[in-house]
């Protein structure tokens, strides 16, 4: 059934999936995850070069089939660390979109607040166009909106846990004091966790290693691209009231 | 003179410049950002940048991750 675009930033993506290309055991599985996915929007990270590495890298991937991608400060650590990353990213990818990542602690990998509000304040007034991962917490979402961010990306739980959305409460109240896109980051292990952020009102969903590191990547790619657009359109139907009692669906006899 | 490329110990004639770094390395034609002391130099003055002794040059590209 027909759907709204997706929109960030004045740009219109058909697909409501964005995968991340971190943990995929190689470029040709990669390759299969995100044409399994269709998604038109991938992350990538930004490290010194490794020349003896060789051969076509994640970008020639990406140019074969047309996918956008999205530089990451994923590994920063505070907002001067996550600038210079994403001014890096810029002029090695010639776009002002960033994936503002400023991790707090390898344990955890959860956002610092402070630096990246910070960060994201700094970004904003340089003329990026900054996706921030944060943490689900409503305020501090409403607060990197009220910076300029185009979008806000609460984690559902920790990266790369699996433990999908440990709080669907702060989710959608996210959702529902957003005035930019919501897309839900982090955490989702299996399909119905990418179901059910949708379900909560989330705009989009981006996500790695539940698929990169899947037994089967591709296989769970297009697990993940059904159950976004079922989650989709599940919050657009409206789903019925709970009740505690049960209430008949067959006519009285 | 002595500069730090991707964290190691580089010697470099004299009047050396950003340019020639990248071509030693042997750099990509796209996909390629460099900063210099900590600070992005565009790729259109990789030429006209002179390096100095003690200099940092940090050459990035994008990898799968995120």
């Amino acid at each position: 059934m027909a759907d709204d675009p997706l929109v960030i930033a004045g740009r219109e993506f058909g697909s409501r999936l964005i995968l991340g290309t971190g943990g995929a055991a190689n470029l040709a599985i990669l390759e299969q995850a995100l044409l399994a996915a269709q998604t038109e929007l991938t992350t990538v990270a930004i490290r010194r070069i490794d020349i003896t590495a060789g051969g076509a890298g994640v970008l020639d991937v990406l140019a074969r089939h047309g996918i956008e991608p999205l530089p990451n400060t994923a590994g920063c650590r505070s907002a001067a660390e996550a600038v210079l990353t994403a001014a890096l990213g810029r002029e090695a990818l010639q776009t002002s979109w960033v994936k503002l990542e400023v991790i707090a602690d390898d344990r955890t990998l959860l956002p610092d607040p402070i630096e990246l509000l910070d960060a994201a304040e700094q970004l904003v007034d340089d003329g990026f166009t900054v996706l921030p991962y944060t943490n689900d917490d409503p305020v501090l979402a409403r607060r990197l909106a009220d910076v300029g961010c185009a979008a806000v990306m609460p984690l559902g739980s920790p990266i790369g846990t699996g433990l999908g959305i440990r709080n669907p409460h702060n989710i959608e109240m996210i959702v529902a004091q957003a005035r930019v896109p919501v897309v839900l980051d982090a955490g989702i292990g299996t399909a119905s966790e990418a179901a059910f952020a949708m379900e909560l009102g989330c705009d989009a969903v981006l996500l790695a290693s539940a698929v990169t590191r899947a037994e089967d990547p591709p296989r769970m790619a297009e697990a993940m691209r059904l159950a976004v657009q079922a989650g989709r359109n599940a919050r657009l139907a409206g789903r019925i009231p709970q009740r505690f009692w049960a209430r008949a669906s067959s006519p009285e006899l | 003179m002595t500069v730090t490329v991707n964290g190691q110990c580089w010697e470099l004639p004299d009047g050396s410049a950003l340019a020639d770094v990248l071509s030693r390395l042997g750099t990509p034609p796209r996909g390629v950002a460099v900063a210099l002391d900590g600070a992005v130099v565009p790729r259109a003055f990789w030429a006209g940048t002179a390096l100095r002794d003690g200099a940092s040059i940090d050459v990035v590209t994008a990898v799968q991750g995120g």
